[in-house]
């Protein structure tokens, strides 16, 4: 079958992309697809840091399409996960080192081979943007509880609504089911009213996955973690599973939270 | 002109430069634009230019590319007019305008509803996302929603059938009469002619309102009611 290639991307900075393809990324793998994750950040490559695999880059994305080496060359493969892999950003060029059919090139020699291509957009509506999602089959839009983000994720569903790529879905990241009760925190129903789209996640916040990604092993490979559960559980409806959404008012009572950790004992 | 003009008419317009492109391929008619601005840069030097691409299928990379490369010699791209739906808007969603609208009138006039006429509408059967701005020489129908971040600019009215949380400029070209109608009116801001309302305080009922200037010359949103409706359209 020839491989799914999904571009994540959000318009506004820092709400959890490239958290998310790792997550994503390492939860597809574990479950035994063959997955290749692409940095689209060039100039500000991060994924690989995520990863933890920093220290194994040898060439990067612009090398492949500059010719100075082969696409295998290229790619690094995941300490844990045979079966993961990443094409790294070059993080001494930019954006403009790469164009659009760049990319659809250099992914159509990797739909044979894999069962999954996510490709990490860079923040923003620019070159990189259109780039990351120039050969996307599907995109996700992923965005924050919060005001500005979402409507930068509106931005960028409409440019996807006039590129014609078909429906966006949407991963809701850091989700505080505390503050969304107290109405402090805009709730999945605003923001879904909003945007319109269909939901494919809710992640709820969750400091392990800061943790995690300090220390290069996502949290998806946590089998506790409430938030690598929601990003295992994004995992298979990629795969076409119905999961159900997770309850996320489970942590929220007191009394729950004590029975929790007396069982835990 | 020169030898780029089987593909390229150029006319001006009163407030800039029109130009007509032909059906040939866009990477033809793009070379040919920019080849002509080269040729005579101190005559495009700062001009306002409108596009008419006929029936040219643009996507947001083509209109982008055009617009830098144009911009680039100084000239700034502020209209696209197509007949294509997905060039007009991939154009709408650049805030670029896709229509000319008609010669500006040395002074601002008293609009009336009448005067603008029940035939120039403008109908969107869409939700208008964050960044799109329509603007438009008439009334505006928008079935869908008016997202934050989205703006519509009329001459007429504006009517939304749905819910409006970005900005409606109506009656823009100072029509004091023109109204703004909408099923749940929480915009970021209402204006009608030259008057401006900041945010309308969030009502916990969603009922239509109508939005328009009062006796006293300032910006009111009511709730509809049947009884009132034939009173001030």
């Amino acid at each position: 079958m020839p491989a799914q290639v999904i571009t994540i991307a959000s318009g506004k900075g820092g709400v959890g992309k490239t958290t998310a393809v790792a997550n994503i990324a390492v939860a597809l793998a574990s479950d035994k697809s063959k997955v290749v994750c692409i940095d689209g950040d060039i100039g500000l490559r991060n994924l690989d840091v995520i990863l933890g695999l920093e220290n194994r880059i040898v060439y990067d994305i612009v090398d492949v399409i500059e010719g100075r080496c082969r696409l295998k060359q290229a790619m690094i493969r995941d300490k844990k996960l045979p079966n993961l892999y990443l094409i790294p950003a070059a993080q001494t060029r930019d954006k403009n080192a790469v164009s659009s059919s760049d990319m659809i090139r250099l992914i159509k020699d990797l739909r044979t081979d894999y069962d999954f291509v996510l490709i990490d957009s860079p923040a923003g509506i620019e070159r990189g943007f259109r780039n990351a999602i120039a050969a996307a089959d599907r995109v996700l839009v992923i965005t924050n509880p919060e005001v500005s983000a979402v409507r930068d994720a509106d931005r960028v569903i409409g440019i996807l609504e006039s590129e014609e790529k078909g429906p966006a879905s949407l991963i809701l990241n850091r989700l505080n089911p505390a503050l969304v009760k107290s109405k402090d925190m805009l709730s999945p129903e605003d923001v879904l009213d909003l945007l319109a789209i269909e939901l494919i996640g809710i992640v709820p916040e969750d400091e392990n996955v800061i943790i995690a990604s300090n220390r290069g092993a996502p949290v998806a490979y946590d089998a506790k973690s409430r938030a690598g559960q929601a990003f295992r559980n994004i995992a298979k409806r990629l795969k076409g599973e119905t999961v159900p959404f997770l309850d996320l008012d489970a942590q929220g009572s007191l009394w729950e939270r004590i029975q929790r950790l007396a069982g835990r004992k | 002109m020169n030898e780029t003009q089987s593909l390229l008419q150029i006319k001006g317009l009163r407030d800039g430069l029109l130009i007509t492109m032909d059906d040939a391929s866009w990477e033809d008619q793009r070379a040919a634009l920019i080849a002509q601005v080269d040729g005579q840069p101190a005559f495009f030097q700062g001009a306002r230019l409108a596009l008419d691409v006929a029936t040219q299928v643009l996507h947001v990379n083509e209109l982008v590319e055009i617009r830098d490369q144009l911009s680039e010699r100084g000239i700034s791209l502020w209209a696209v007019i197509s007949e294509s739906p997905t060039t007009e808007k991939t154009a709408q969603l650049l805030g670029l305008a896709t229509r000319i609208s008609k010669p500006r009138p040395e002074e601002l006039r008293q609009y009336s509803v009448e005067d603008i006429g029940e035939e120039t509408s403008l109908f969107l059967n869409r939700t208008l996302r964050s960044g799109t701005r329509i603007e438009f020489a008439g009334h505006v129908v928008v079935l869908g929603d008016v997202n934050p971040g989205a703006e519509i600019v009329a001459e007429g009215n504006v009517i939304v059938w749905g819910r409006v949380r970005g900005m409606i400029h109506a009656g823009s070209k100072g029509n004091t009469n023109a109204v703004i109608c909408a099923l749940d009116l929480s915009p970021t801001q209402l204006r009608i002619a030259d008057e401006a309302s900041a945010a309308l305080e969030p009502r916990d009922t969603h009922q239509p309102e109508m939005a328009r200037i009062n006796e006293d010359g300032k910006l009111q949103a009511e709730f509809w009611s049947s009884s009132k409706v034939g009173g001030v359209l």
